[in-house]
Parts: structure tokens; sequence; C-alpha cells
């Protein structure tokens, strides 16, 4: 059952309306009823006070690992969901990198099964571009789309064969889906565990360099074009690989753009010290690339800023740096490190909403991160000033894995609300 | 964002002492000058007929190898043995931890057994700041070598085989020669050097070998090795691994010798009073000709000898550090 729900005098922010305004907005049957004006006969069941919160739309993230089936003790649907909503994120996006692999409708269907239980978050999982992930044969990419799959990617694993990977973006394109690159040369960057610079220089690390990243983007780009396929490009980390993507659409391509907010936020400098909580892949880059980053974010290079969301158990970053497993956990901080970049003054903060919101739902081409009366009513209730830390003690991620673990954010989410039901509140 | 301290201060107990010794980076002038200091004074010692003192004695220390090594495991062996400490010495050679144990499951058994010290070496790096930052930070942990990152005790061995027969750093132009890329020992030479303020550290190899932007290190970078070697005092030679020919990053190891391998012609080209050194292993007519290794300039033994007296030195400092740490911890509950 779905209660009638009317949030009043929040300051009501919804980038894809251009909205920034002080309102109430009234939900109805699990959609967005009204704002402003109660709807005629609107009686509501509850009333949410949202003075001084902002209400936005539900926060979507392009990529998010939750671990299940396959990685449990890493995370699963429930714990990674539950953190979603205690992040304000609604809907999310799931890469293939499950046990067994996405590329069967089977784990599409227990994937979604297990999101429904937990009813803490839409999940929207992403179909492997070939089988197993392997670079060889194609995966039967019509069949998993019928199931859900929202696109198609190869993770960072290689294609090696630029024959086979332009087959799987004809075969796409073919099919009109969307096909999501999280580009690395695997060779460039074997072995590699951080950014190729003075502070892996000095570490003895292994380096990956910009390289890694920029050729294959080169790469995917011009096959983008020959095959006409509509392409996203995740968790990109160099400055040139964002110019790269940027002149592509300008000339006409159907290509889009994601950050994870490490990138923007963090260099390779903070590596030093062998924090493994800094072992990232793709890596923290140069203060240039983040400069570059930065200057994209401003000049609207990229639609989307994710978590690229990676928890782990304890015992995969209890070793030297370059034997940890790379990532973070993420869903719980994106919303306040975000904001930091509204407190840093780069971008206001309904533009930088923009990037939790309507611009992941462009990059999916779906109707949700609005809201538009008769949208979904996925909304996240957040209050920007209010100061807060992760600890253990509080984090619903199964994964502690963080540097921003015990750092003082702000930006609490107050209400997160999926389809009119509230599925998280403090 | 994170406001960071210098990782290396970890190596530092409150009153400044050594308690660790994990790299030369980040240490003091007076540090490694006391470390040389130490050491000279153990090189008399060791001359003697009785070549033991009570340092370490009823200490416990552990050589923990996970990676081969046959001359720094011995001379460290023999330098704690010296230090009259009970020594047990563990070969692990496993390639990685993710077989069986973990590195820290490892070394909680034996921080278990009461150690008092523990000689760590492993492939990779940070694994000695890993062990004394996270697992075991009251056991004293001397890095004997980690990855590519750091070889304090090789590097203070070469200093003082430096200051033996330089005596003061500041005049010295020093090259380093070979593969830079993988080598922990030409990272932590440098470090040493610019501590210790020689006046111009080079480093000499192929494009291939050297790790990017090395020159932020605070050296000079020449791919040219007869232009390297012009009037140098000190020529510190690298070993290069077999294993790099089949890498793509050299063609040959002919070709390596006639373009970095040290010979008796480009010798000529260095100080007349200058002297050349080498980590060991040497690899006789791929990084150096016989003649040179074995010729009057070569001070690749007395370095062997000098290694033991700096193992002796770093062990007591380091444990003296972690004892005066661990009494004021006392004091102080």
């Amino acid at each position: 059952m779905t209660l009638n729900i009317a949030i009043k005098n929040g300051r009501v922010i919804d980038p894809a309306n251009n909205l920034d305004l002080l309102t109430d907005l009234y939900i109805s049957d699990g959609k967005i009823a009204a704002l402003g004006q109660a709807p005629d006969g609107f009686v509501a069941d509850q009333n949410i006070d949202a003075c001084n919160l902002i209400v936005s739309p539900g926060l979507i993230d392009l990529c998010a690992n939750l671990r299940e089936p396959g990685y449990s003790r890493k995370g699963t649907i429930a714990s990674e969901t539950a953190a979603a909503a205690a992040g304000g994120i609604t809907t999310l996006c799931m890469p293939p990198l499950t046990k067994p692999i996405a590329d069967t409708t089977a784990v599409i269907d227990l994937i979604e099964d297990l999101a429904k239980q937990a009813g803490n978050a839409r999940v929207l999982p992403m179909g492997a571009l070939t089988q197993a992930l392997k670079g060889e044969q194609l995966s039967p990419m019509y069949g998993l789309s019928q199931s859900g799959c929202i696109g198609f990617t190869n993770a960072r694993q290689p294609i090696h064969s630029s024959l086979t990977l332009v087959r799987c973006l004809e075969y796409a394109a073919t099919h009109d889906l969307l096909v999501i690159f999280q580009p690395m040369d695997a060779d460039l960057a074997a072995g590699g565990t951080m950014h190729d610079d003075i502070t892996c220089t000095r570490l003895g690390l292994s380096g990956i360099p910009e390289s890694a990243e920029t050729i294959e983007v080169a790469r995917c780009l011009l096959l983008v074009e020959q095959t006409g396929v509509k392409a996203h490009f995740g968790q990109l980390s160099c400055e040139r690989s964002v110019k790269m993507v940027t002149d592509a659409r300008h000339r006409g391509l159907r290509v889009t753009a994601d950050i994870a907010i490490q990138n923007l936020l963090l260099t390779d400098e903070n590596v030093n010290g062998f924090d493994p909580n800094f072992h990232l892949i793709p890596p923290l880059r140069s203060q240039l690339d983040r400069a570059g980053l930065r200057h994209a974010l401003v000049s609207d290079g990229f639609q989307a800023i994710c978590s690229d969301h990676q928890p782990h158990e304890l015992a995969a970053k209890q070793a030297p740096f370059a034997a940890t497993e790379p990532g973070m956990t993420g869903l719980e901080t994106l919303l306040s490190l975000s904001l930091m970049l509204v407190q840093q003054e780069l971008i206001s903060l309904p533009q930088m909403l923009a990037k939790l919101t309507s611009g992941p739902a462009s990059v999916l081409n779906i109707d949700l991160g609005t809201l538009t009366p008769g949208s979904s009513a996925d909304i996240c209730i957040f209050d920007p000033q209010q100061e807060w830390m992760l600890t253990d003690e509080n984090r619903r991620s199964a994964g502690a894995n963080t540097p921003f673990m015990n750092f003082p954010l702000k930006g609490v989410v107050r209400y997160t609300l999926l389809n009119g039901a509230l599925v998280f509140q403090q | 964002m994170f406001v960071q301290q210098d990782p290396n201060l970890i190596q530092l107990n409150s009153a400044g002492q050594l308690k660790h010794f994990l790299t030369t980076e980040g240490l003091s002038r007076e540090m490694l000058t006391e470390i040389l200091d130490t050491a000279d004074s153990f090189v008399d010692m060791n001359a003697q007929q009785v070549k033991k003192v009570p340092l370490l004695r009823g200490k416990t220390v552990v050589n923990l190898f996970f990676e081969a090594s046959t001359r720094t495991a011995s001379t460290f062996e023999l330098a704690a043995k010296r230090l009259s400490a009970d020594v047990l010495n563990l070969n692990i050679k496993t390639s990685s931890t993710s077989k069986g144990e973990t590195l820290k499951d490892t070394l909680m058994t034996m921080e278990a057994m009461h150690s008092d010290m523990f000689v760590v070496r492993h492939s990779d790096s940070g694994a000695a700041h890993y062990i004394a930052r996270d697992v075991t930070p009251h056991v004293a942990v001397i890095n004997a070598g980690d990855g590519r990152h750091a070889h304090p005790t090789q590097a203070m061995l070469d200093m003082l085989t430096i200051r033996q027969h330089k005596g003061a750093f500041e005049p010295l132009t020093v090259a380093i020669v070979g593969d830079i890329l993988h080598s922990r020992v030409a990272r932590s030479q440098i470090h040493a050097l610019r501590t210790l303020g020689a006046t111009e550290i080079r480093v000499i190899a192929p494009t291939t070998l050297l790790p990017r932007h090395i020159e932020a290190l605070g050296v000079t970078v020449f791919t040219d090795m007869q232009q390297g070697l012009k009037d140098v005092d000190v020529v510190m030679m690298l070993r290069l691994q077999k294993e790099r020919m089949q890498s793509a990053l050299l063609p040959s190891e002919s070709e390596f010798y006639s373009r970095y391998g040290l010979t008796e012609e480009k010798l000529k080209l260095t100080h007349p009073d200058s002297i050349v050194m080498h980590p060991g292993p040497i690899n006789r007519g791929v990084e150096i000709e016989t003649s040179v290794a074995d010729g009057p300039k070569s001070m690749i033994l007395k370095q062997v000898t000098n290694g033991i007296a700096v193992r002796m030195a770093v062990m007591s400092m380091a444990m003296g550090g972690q004892i005066t740490e661990q009494q004021a911890a006392r004091e102080s509950e």
C-alpha cells in the first residue's frame, strides 16, 4: 500500500525542469502528483516537514558494484542497496562483475529478484558485452535487454581483437542498445596499481600511464563512429579522455561520460604512505588531470558523477598496497562528497544535482531523475549543511574501505523515497 | 583535503630515535650520520678476534624473507648473532600472499612468539611500511628490501663505503648506472646521497629502464653513459635481472653491455680517484667487465664487509628506540 505524502516547505530542486523553488510536493500512488498546490481531493496520510531541507529527485548512480551473486563476503544486494538508500540514491547501475558473470538472463533475473526483495533501491543491471567478459563471443544482448539490462559493458576486461569489438558494437547498434566502456588498455595497465608519475616513482609501485586509458578511449570512439552505436564512457580519469569524448559529441556522435567523485577530489599524491584505501582503478590521477576534470564539470563536458562503489571485506585491504584489491565503497558518501564541489564554489547546488539526477537519466534514456508530475516518486530529502561522519557503527555498506571513513562531511540525507515509499529516514 | 603526515615518520619514536628502519627517505642527515658512525665502530669490532657484543642479548630476531636472498639474508643473520641475539631464519618463498597464509597472519604468528625484531624482505613495495604501521608496530621492523621501493641497509652500507674512501659527501658526483626502474637500491641510494649532501647524483640508463619523472627525486638523467660518467667520483652499478630481456625492455645482453656495461675503457672517463661499487650479485660481462669488478677501484667485497656493520648498527639502534618507546608507554599508563 502506498501512502499519500505531502512534503512541505522544502527547497525543491529539479534540474530536469530548471526548477529551484521553496514549495510543497505531493505524492500519490507512488508518483509525483503535484508541485505547489495539492491536487483536488488530496488527503495526506503523512506530512514531511522539509523546512531548511533540499528536496531533490532520488540520485542515480551509474556505477555501483553490489557484489552479489558471487562475492557476498564483500557485500550483498540487500546491504549495498540499504547503503544506497541511506545515501539518497534510488537508482543504481550495476556492472556485470558478479560470479557467475552477468551474461545470462538467469543471473539478471536473480539480481532483479534480490533487489526487489530488498526493496531499497532500483537496481539496473548492466549485461556483459561478451560472454564471460572474455572478449571473444558476443553475449545474448537482445535477450538480456528484454530481461532488463540497461546497457552492455566488458567492464575493464580487454577485448583485444578490434574486429570482435566492432561486431559487438554493430550488434548493439542493430538493437539500439547502449554500450558502456570502462576504458583501459590491458597491456599498458598490466600490473599497475597507481597513476604513473612522481609519487609512483618514489614509492616504487608499478604505474598505470594515462595512455592506458586514452588509447582505449580513442579506439572505442573511432569504432563508435564507424558503427553508430550509442555509447557511454564510465569513470574517466584523464583530462584528455574527457576532451576526446566531448569533441566526438560535438561532432554528432551519441556519446556521454561520467566521472567518479573521487577523481574530482583526490590526486595520486594521496597514495603517498601506501594507504590501500587509495588503491583505486581507474587510479587517482595528477593534479593537472583533476583540474581538467573539474574544468569539464564546469563546462558540462560530462553528464554524470558516479560513486564507482566497490565494497570489500577487511582482508582485501589488509596487505601491502599492491597486493590489496582496488576500489572504495562510495554509496553513502556520494552526495556529501559531491556537495564539496558546491562548497568549493566550483558549481551551484542545482548544477551538482543535475550530475546526480537528470544527467545520468539522460545517459540511460530513462524517465527518472526528475520531479515532473506523473514520474516515479523517487526523492532524496537532505540537509546540505548538517555535519556528519561515516563510521564503522553507522555504515550500512558491508565495506569500510574508504579514505573518507571518520572524515568530517557535510550533507545529511534525512529521507529517501522510492516509488513513493519511505526507504530511509533519520 | 587530507592532512598527511610524512609517512616515513613512523620510523621514529617520540624522542626522534629510530624504532624501525624502513627507508632512507625522510630521515635527517644527523640520523644517517649516526647510523654511519655506529656502523664504523662495529667495523673495527668485526676485525677483532672476538666479534660479539651483548647489545641484543635475550632478544629474538626473526629474518622473514618472502623473496630469495643470499648475501642480504646471511649478513643480517651474522649481524644479529654478533649482537648476541637469538635468530630465527624463515624463507617463505611465495610469490604472493594469496597463496595460503596471509602476510598479516604470518607476522602476527611470529609476534605471538614474542619476537623483538623482524627483518623483512618482500616483493611488494610498501610491505615493510604495512607491517610497521598496521600489523606489528611494537616489533622493530628492518626493511631488507620491499619491491622496487627501498633497500635502506644496502644504501647505508654503500654510504659507509663511500665515506671510508672519500671522507665527505659534499664534493662528490655520483653516478648510478643500470636498471633504475626496478631498483629499490637506486631509490634508497638517491635519498641517502641527497640527504648526506652529495653535489650531483646522476642516473644513467636507457629510457626503458628509467621510472617516470625520476628527476623529481633530485637526480640528473643521462641516457649516454660516456657523458654521464665524465669526472664522476663514485660509480654505483646496479644488477640487471636476466628476465628484463624477455619483457621488451632491452634488445639483448650484449647490446646492453656495449651501451651501459662498465668497461675499463669507460671507466677512464671518470675521475682518476673514482671508486666502483655494485650491490651484487654481479653479472660479469653484462653490467661490468671482469677486470673492473676485480680491479683496484672495485669496492664490491668491501661493501659486503660493511654490510654486516651497517646492519648491526641499525638493528641495535632500532631495538633501542623500540625499548625506549615501550618504556615511555608503560610509564604513562
